[in-house]
């Protein structure tokens, strides 16, 4: 899935997500401590930090796997 | 600081800090991208085609992303508030076998010719006339759309995050401007399928959670036909009369109006979408690419109808109308998605969400200037005015114009504001030229009798009738009853037949005319005109290479979850 460039376009797409995952997740346990005066609808199911999780982790491995000096 | 002076009093949801950041990391990213491929994009080929060394999935995604804008998932999740499950048939049966059909049938022709657009197709195939007629209206069409396009979601931004209209204007076009202009086609499908996957992190999360509050899809079937009507979760069994379903059309209109002429002439003829496919690296990745978008495409409606249906079962508010919204202050069908947002994502989860909707706005305009950007220097600029510059002539003809595209769609959007009317003909115009584009394509590609005169007379005449039908029904709203066929037939019923009917008149008009006057010689029609073209082979593939067994397995798949929903 090379495109032909030194970057492939996946290094980007893992930055992308490991960026966004990493402070969605920051995020939510920063609420765990500090629980917001409205809290969303679901809010116990903590959705911010399994879905910032699943995001950093899916990010990261992109971003190794398609690392420019790979 | 900067967030106080911007926003206004008035908005949906409020951005907490990290939300601001994701927004600001996206435009970091998007502009590094830019600025990294600045050096590809020195040739003509680099900077209109992007090298045409793009893998299938990169292609493929793009192809689909293109279409994927953020104007694109507000409108189809209101439409499901408003329609229910009928508005599947958009991403179903008004795109898949489009799809297929463009991979299977119509990527050859445009491969193999080694045109640089939809226009230069018609030139090889029809002459200067046809592709004249094409290129003008899709360039002026195009630059329109993304200045309404603009307009429309810098709104959006005003109602939903209290933004400054002319602050979300500029922010994102002159963002467009520098990333375009820098990298390219390159770029802009760069950053589609960064878009890509944005949008799926940014709005999954809405299905899952609406659905685990609903208590799953049984539970929320029994809740809508509580709240609204049994109608609203059937996709085939409603269509049987006009009058059965909520959106006022039948079976008829939806797989031919739909998915036999509006769906074909979109996917195999809009040059927005198209010119993605014709960058893939050889004829496999292009043939391979609409299949891939086509298997992603039939997954989008968890992300787009189903928040609209959950809204429907989960919502305490009743969303009423556009127009009865601006004078109740009650809010829209188009603001369910983002309802649903709020409604579930807390900090970090709601600025994924924005920028997943803002991404989806800037890689539709994005699309649309650089394909119009391709198409005024190859089709217009080239051979009508200067035909005799060199490679980088063209290629600074083409950065020049896409800061000009953008400059244009931001006039068209300020124009938009003083006179709102303007949006809904711009959008009714470019529908006028969908249909019968799809026509003359098709004939030139399978019927090797169609000639020069009968292509240019069939694509003319199928617009000027679809142009009619329209401003017939403007002017008497009963003419309706004509054109789709039913007194009981309501706005979206008349645009499927409205392009059923122009299709017809420029298949009609093409053939009679093209009887009437001089074949073409076959050697000027090989690799443009199926029998006379041969298929260059891809060597020897195993099955799971082949785009047909994709193609099998798409359809395989389309038919299973037509059946499911029924």
């Amino acid at each position: 899935m090379q495109t032909g460039e030194s970057i492939s376009i996946w290094f980007f797409i893992g930055i992308s997500l490991a960026g966004n995952g990493l402070l969605i997740l920051a995020a939510g346990l920063y609420g765990l401590s500090h629980p917001p005066a409205l809290p969303v609808v679901l809010s116990s199911l903590h959705a911010d930090i399994w879905w910032g999780a699943i995001l950093s982790a899916v990010g990261l491995f992109y971003s190794v796997h398609y690392r420019p000096a790979r | 600081m900067m967030a106080s002076i911007l926003i206004l009093p008035e908005r949906l949801v409020r951005l907490s800090t990290v939300d601001l950041i994701i927004v600001v990391f996206y435009f970091f990213l998007v502009l590094a991208i830019g600025w990294y491929l600045k050096g590809r994009a020195n040739t003509g080929e680099d900077f209109f085609m992007a090298g045409r060394e793009m893998t299938s999935w990169v292609a493929g995604l793009s192809f689909l992303s293109a279409n994927l804008g953020a104007l694109e998932l507000m409108g189809w999740a209101g439409s499901a508030y408003q329609y229910g499950i009928l508005a599947t048939h958009w991403y179903w049966v008004g795109a898949i076998p489009a799809m297929l059909f463009l991979a299977l049938v119509m990527m050859p022709f445009y491969y193999i010719s080694k045109t640089h657009s939809v226009p230069g197709y018609l030139q090889l195939r029809f002459g200067e006339s046809s592709r004249a007629l094409s290129a003008v209206s899709f360039a002026f069409m195009t630059v329109l759309m993304s200045g309404v396009n603009m307009f429309a979601m810098a709104k959006v931004m005003q109602i939903v995050l209290g933004w400054d209209i002319n602050f979300s204007i500029w922010v994102s076009s002159l963002t467009v401007a520098i990333y375009v202009t820098l990298g390219g086609l390159r770029s802009a499908i760069f950053n589609e399928v960064l878009q890509f996957f944005l949008i799926w992190a940014g709005a999954l999360l809405i299905p899952i959670l609406g659905l685990y509050e609903a208590g799953g899809w049984s539970q929320l079937k029994v809740q809508i036909a509580h709240r609204a009507s049994d109608q609203y979760v059937h996709l085939w069994s409603t269509l049987g009369t006009f009058g059965n379903n909520p959106m006022g059309i039948n079976w008829v209109g939806i797989v031919f109006g739909l998915g036999a002429v509006i769906s074909m002439g979109y996917w195999t003829t809009d040059f927005l979408v198209v010119q993605r496919i014709l960058a893939a690296k050889d004829i496999r990745s292009a043939q391979m690419a609409p299949i891939i978008g086509a298997g992603f495409k039939m997954f989008v409606p968890i992300i787009v109808i189903l928040p609209g249906l959950l809204g429907l079962a989960v919502l305490p508010e009743k969303l009423v109308p556009e127009s009865m919204a601006l004078a109740s202050g009650a809010h829209s069908y188009n603001d369910v998605l983002p309802l649903m947002l709020a409604r579930y994502c807390g900090p970090g989860l709601l600025g994924l969400g924005v920028t997943a909707l803002i991404a989806g706005f800037m890689s539709g305009m994005a699309g649309n200037v650089s394909a119009f950007t391709t198409v005024w220097t190859y089709d217009i600029y080239r051979p009508f005015i200067n035909s005799k510059g060199s490679d980088h002539h063209y290629v600074n003809m083409g950065r020049w114009t896409t800061v000009i595209g953008v400059l244009i769609s931001v006039g068209t959007a300020y124009l938009v504001m003083q006179f709102a009317s303007i949006m809904d003909y711009v959008q009714a115009l470019f529908s006028f030229f969908i249909a019968p584009l799809f026509g003359t394509v098709v004939l030139g590609m399978l019927w090797k009798r169609a000639t020069g005169p009968g292509g240019f007379w069939g694509l003319l005449c199928g617009t000027l009738s679809s142009i009619g039908m329209w401003t017939w029904v403007k002017i008497d709203p009963t003419a309706i009853r004509y054109v789709a066929l039913s007194p009981n037939a309501k706005g979206l019923a008349q645009d499927m037949f409205q392009a059923l009917w122009s299709f017809a008149v420029c298949v009609t008009v093409t053939v009679v005319v093209s009887l009437a006057t001089k074949p073409m010689p076959d050697a000027q029609l090989t690799g443009l005109v199926y029998g006379l073209t041969k298929i260059p082979s891809v060597g020897k593939l195993t099955l799971f290479q082949k785009p047909i067994f994709w193609a099998g397995v798409v359809t395989v798949v389309f038919v299973i979850l037509n059946v499911l929903f029924w």
